[in-house]
């Protein structure tokens, strides 16, 4: 972040800040369990068979 | 740096060293005794060809040729335990965006780091939420062990997530009887509706072997859950730090 970017966001109020850290962190939940989601439940076979061995590991429904 | 990037770059970070490690752990605990379900596994499917009558052959072989082309699985032995690191690694990486999404939402309104001891115990309710919770209900299964069909498994497991993170977030961050009460009834309901499962089980694998099993995963879990909350939030904390600082 650049030192005037840095001027910028003290200047923002503390509450929009705030949700801008919340949205972030919803984005960043969002996509970590798009990854777990197509890593451990999808249902084309060959996502399933490479990862086959890590979703019984993990006791995910498979098969 | 924007809060998205810290929480990426210490996700990946510590999912990367998670999923390696719990590679390695699960190369003594759940894939030999994976290995050795298959063996049933398989045997169960010569069996079936010995015993099937010529036609019936006929038309197994068949189908075993349109499998053959069906789709591709990485072989035995290295390239298949490299595919496993990587779904690893990338299940590592996506729990561990879970986990720092809510670091960073608590250390955003205290304004203080995570420490690591509190993102072991963050750790920790993930493990009671992905593994405890849909576990006592859908037991961890060993290949050549048939179920219920995957969808309703599939979705059984996602409420049963929802449920116990939802009944948990109640109990620890609302503080009131009722709140408390509820969170608990709310753990129980998916229990008490029932997980999906087949009247009659035949499978030819032992049943110590599947006990073994159960033990396997959920001590593996256990160690993944454990390392990812603690390494996660060290790693937030790293990347979190004020400019000035």
């Amino acid at each position: 972040m650049s030192q005037s970017q840095t001027a910028q966001a003290q200047h923002l109020p503390v509450a929009t800040r705030q949700v801008g850290r919340l949205a972030q962190s919803l984005m960043a939940m969002t996509l970590g369990l798009f990854i777990v989601g197509v890593v451990g439940f999808s249902h084309i076979d060959v996502i399933h068979n490479a990862a086959h061995d890590v979703r019984h590991s993990n006791a995910f429904p498979c098969h | 740096m924007s809060t998205f990037r810290s929480i990426v770059f210490a996700s990946v970070i510590a999912g990367f060293i998670v999923g390696l490690i719990v590679t390695a752990v699960q190369q003594f605990g759940t894939v030999p005794l994976i290995l050795r379900a298959e063996v049933y596994e398989k045997a169960a499917e010569h069996k079936h060809e010995a015993s099937a009558p010529p036609q019936a052959i006929l038309v197994h072989d068949h189908a075993d040729n349109a499998h053959g082309a069906e789709a591709w699985e990485p072989k035995d032995g290295w390239e298949r335990n490299l595919y496993t690191a990587g779904a690893n690694i990338l299940t590592g990486i996506g729990f561990a965006l879970l986990l720092c999404g809510f670091f960073s939402v608590r250390s955003g309104a205290t304004g203080e780091a995570i420490s690591w001891h509190e993102g072991l115990m963050w750790g920790l309710a993930g493990f009671a939420v992905f593994t405890l919770a849909p576990g006592l209900g859908l037991p961890p299964e060993l290949p050549g062990v048939p179920a219920a069909p995957l969808l309703s498994r599939q979705i059984w497991w996602t409420m049963a997530v929802l449920a116990t993170s939802a009944g948990l977030g109640l109990i620890v961050f609302r503080r009131s009887a009722p709140a408390a009460i509820a969170g608990v009834v709310l753990i129980m309901l998916p229990h008490l509706i029932g997980a999906p499962e087949l009247e009659h089980v035949e499978t030819n694998v032992p049943s110590s072997l599947s006990h073994q099993f159960v033990v396997a995963v959920t001590l593996t879990s256990l160690v993944f859950w454990s390392l990812l909350g603690s390494l996660t939030s060290a790693a937030f904390a790293y990347f979190d730090r004020p400019a000035s600082a």
